[in-house]
């Protein structure tokens, strides 16, 4: 039994100074001790202080529902790594050795993470000069040596639309034996410009972590702001906030499914998919005017009310996309030659998921039966369950099919919701943040857990906020199913996972 | 003389065109309008006019691989009989000649793709030789075959001599050649289920690969060829498969010309109703073409 991890629940706030400090080294012992016992680490950041770096890190619990945090001070500037022990925290601790200049020791792959400056200039990891501008993605990358093993680099300028990042294949002929992936290329430095926040701007840089998931980050950042706030949000509220969070998921399910289907160059379902997903993407323009739902959400609640005609043409505009997307999702099952691309490639096994902590659609398409939704409640579904769909193959073909899964469940809560929408207001006003409190907010976004952690000063501005987007936890399991594949099945196995750059890169 | 001509127009006007047709085909099963027919004309016409871009790492292999692999595909074009008229060239053995402009072709182009150092190119180049090695040889057992029923190596008999008569007789060998044939036809020219021609994503391709780095007018030049050697193989299929003849050299024309334009329709259905093959599994379909070819030559020797 540790005593140093303190209790606390999604989206309330607990006192900053009612966690307990603890030691390094008692620190350590417990994030290890609760890996050992089914946790993951959801978040685990620094503060930059004046001589010390403060260390925070939030556990999950497996099946309680109930969240845990511990912190340290980490002075002098070196701190042992966990990464070694913990494969879930080498990301975590690069990116802290990046923003606060804490150099982790004997950690296996020290290198930046997002190649931008530290928060406290002059305290760099890597004793990089301050009057030079870091290249991005110019570091020792892994490489495999031997005859007839050659290097591939692909990007971060690509032949298609997508974000930029920088795959490096070592590969055998086709086959890959590593890959490795660099970011950064999108940062924006969100995370620094909001030590002493909010500001007017916040809640829009919310919006746009990740220009697919503005619901997701923008409910996690309302909920951080309410519980600081001590507001309440109103049923209706809460009921509308999660018809735009269930109609971001199927737009992106949607348009994920229909990619997938392009990839492997089968047509139909590409085309008509394409089409469907905009048909998600107007019912969310009934919502708030904008097909990503941007603007939407406020603190307190939502800034547009749903009108019962607005409402009749929803459930309208879900029966007629309903029946679209089950045709075009049912050509996919139905034909051979897709299903034979799909089954079997990329595949991640339930204890590399568990490892590298991953989150979303694609770690309970290896069968882990995580979802913030089912496991740490928020919003309505503290009062709606939706059912969590798991596979056990973890290959691309489990990842499509758990994205169709959660689209069916998605269109059976809208429709529900809309026809039994609660009366009364749809917002609250707000009030100024508490001082001196830590919040978590978690939300499922549609790529999976997002995570805000909100600390707030003595006038009750933000000390820290920092965010983690599920791609964040995800990437590395990208590149650990690609090991031992062919290289030309890469394209199909990045688009089931479809992380972001961008929601990586802050 | 007039057959000449039409022939020298036919192949030269023809082959974007079949390219507009099955784009158009995939369009209607995706549920979309799709580009006009005449598509493929504009955007070659878009290309001509262009300027190019040639990269310094690169010698004059670069430059010639366009030209030369389109020069022996128009060579290749000059020795098929199209619509049951003897081709305006030919002579004995010219079979070998045939399929060995296409070897020279494929040298071409993975050779300019080697010399641009890329190494998306070099995946493209390997892939394609690799799978070229499997399916040459279907190719050449076909041409065997026919060679071995019509007693004769110039391809203006070989491919003339399925007359309705002569495939009733032989029914078990033609089915199974043209079946070889069509598996041939779409691994040659990069169509699904072996490669997508619409796909952008540099690891996954094939043929694209090897000419990402052309622009202009040499990109142009290759489009062309591309659309050409459809044509091309595309005939040789319609005349294995298709022993029609009416005695009318006009309405032979015609009923080629049909033909061809309702192959390209059964090519848009194939890459609408499947999808592409794992890279792993294209071998596979390979040989089995080539057996298939091989059984109808033991058929024939029996």
């Amino acid at each position: 039994m540790n005593n140093s991890l303190h209790p606390l629940y999604n989206g309330l706030a607990i006192p900053f100074a009612g966690i307990p400090q603890a030691d390094a080294g008692q620190f350590l012992q417990t994030i290890l001790d609760a890996i050992d016992r089914g946790r993951r680490i959801v978040s685990y950041f620094g503060i930059p202080g004046q001589d010390a770096v403060t260390l925070v890190c939030v556990l999950a619990d497996k099946s309680e529902g109930r969240l845990g945090v511990t912190r340290t001070a980490a002075g002098g500037g070196h701190f042992p790594s966990l990464a070694n022990l913990c494969p879930q925290a080498q990301l975590f601790e690069r990116e802290i050795a990046e923003q606060c200049g804490l150099i982790f020791d004997d950690h296996p792959w020290f290198k930046p993470v997002r190649f931008h400056r530290p928060f406290t200039p002059g305290r760099d990891a890597w004793n990089r000069p301050a009057g030079e501008p870091i290249p991005v993605g110019v570091m020792d990358y892994f490489q495999v040596e031997g005859p007839e093993v050659h290097e591939v680099a692909v990007g971060p300028v690509h032949a298609g639309i997508i974000e930029p990042g920088h795959f490096r294949f070592q590969c055998h002929g086709e086959e890959v034996f590593h890959l490795e992936i660099s970011h950064g290329y999108q940062h924006r430095g969100i995370e620094a410009d909001l030590f002493g926040g909010p500001h007017p701007r916040t809640l829009h840089h919310m919006e746009t972590l990740a220009g697919d998931t503005t619901i997701g980050h923008g409910q996690a950042y309302c909920m951080a702001v309410e519980a600081l706030a001590g507001l309440k949000v109103t049923p209706r509220g809460e009921v509308l906030r999660g018809i735009a969070l269930e109609l971001e998921r199927l737009a992106n399910h949607t348009g994920d499914l229909g990619a997938i289907a392009g990839d492997v160059g089968y047509l139909p379902t590409s085309s008509f998919c394409g089409r469907i997903r905009g048909d998600f993407l107007n019912m969310t323009a009934v919502l708030c005017g904008s097909r990503f739902g941007r603007g939407l959400l406020t603190p307190g609640g939502t800034v547009f009310d749903l009108t019962q005609g607005q409402r009749d043409d929803l459930l309208r505009r879900l029966a007629e996309a309903r029946r679209d997307l089950t045709g075009a999702i049912d050509l996919l099952w139905n034909t051979p030659s897709v299903m034979g691309r799909l089954e079997g490639t990329g595949t991640v096994s339930l204890e590399m998921a568990l490892e590298l902590g991953m989150v979303g659609p694609a770690a309970r398409a290896s069968g882990i039966k995580r979802d913030v939704r089912h496991g740490y409640p928020f919003g309505i579904f503290r009062m709606t369950h939706l059912p969590v769909a798991t596979a056990f193959h973890g290959d691309v073909c489990a990842r499509t099919m758990i994205r169709w899964q959660e689209a069916q469940k998605s269109m059976d809560f809208i429709d529900e919701q809309l026809r039994q929408l609660p009366s009364g207001d749809h917002r609250v006003t707000t009030s100024p943040l508490a001082a001196g409190q830590l919040v978590v907010a978690m939300t499922e976004g549609w790529r999976g857990e997002i995570c805000h952690v909100a600390i707030t000063d003595d006038l009750g501005r933000f000390a820290r906020y920092k965010v983690v987007d599920p791609s964040f936890h995800n990437w590395p399991g990208l590149a650990m199913a690609l090991r031992g594949q062919q290289i030309s099945d890469f394209p199909l196995c990045n688009k089931s996972f479809n992380l972001s750059y961008c929601g990586f890169d802050l | 003389m007039t057959d000449i001509i039409i022939h020298c127009s036919v192949a030269l006007l023809m082959p974007p065109l079949l390219l507009g047709v099955i784009n158009k085909t995939k369009a209607a099963f995706a549920g979309r309008v799709g580009a006009p027919y005449f598509q493929p004309y504009y955007d070659l016409f878009k290309l001509f006019r262009k300027g190019t871009v040639f990269s310094e790492t690169t010698t004059w292999v670069f430059r010639a691989g366009p030209v030369i692999t389109l020069a022996a595909t128009l060579i290749a074009a000059l020795l098929v009989p199209l619509g049951r008229h003897a081709a305006p060239l030919s002579f004995s053995g010219d079979m070998i000649l045939f399929a060995y402009l296409f070897g020279l072709s494929r040298f071409f182009t993975t050779i300019a793709a080697l010399d641009t150092g890329s190494s998306f190119e070099g995946m493209g180049a390997a892939r394609e030789v690799t799978f070229s090695c499997l399916a040459e040889p279907t190719l050449f057992i076909t041409l065997i075959t026919l060679a071995r029923m019509s007693k004769s190596l110039s391809l203006s008999t070989i491919l003339t001599y399925p007359t309705p008569a002569n495939w009733l007789a032989a029914g078990a060998s033609m089915l199974l050649l043209v079946g070889a044939l069509f598996i041939t036809l779409l691994a040659e020219n990069s169509r699904i289920p072996f490669d997508d021609p619409n796909t952008h994503l540099e690891l996954t391709m094939i043929h694209e690969v090897m000419v990402l780095d052309h622009s202009g007018p040499a990109f142009g030049i290759i489009l062309y060829g591309a659309a050409l050697k459809l044509f091309v193989l595309g005939a040789v299929f319609v005349n294995v498969a298709l022993p029609l003849t009416t005695g009318n050299p006009l309405a032979d024309w015609g009923i080629f010309i049909a033909a061809m334009l309702g192959l390209a329709v059964t090519i848009g259905v194939v890459e609408s109703v499947m999808a592409r093959l794992r890279m792993v599994r294209i071998p596979q379909l390979l040989v089995g073409a080539t057996i298939l070819s091989a059984f109808a030559m033991l058929l024939v020797l029996r």
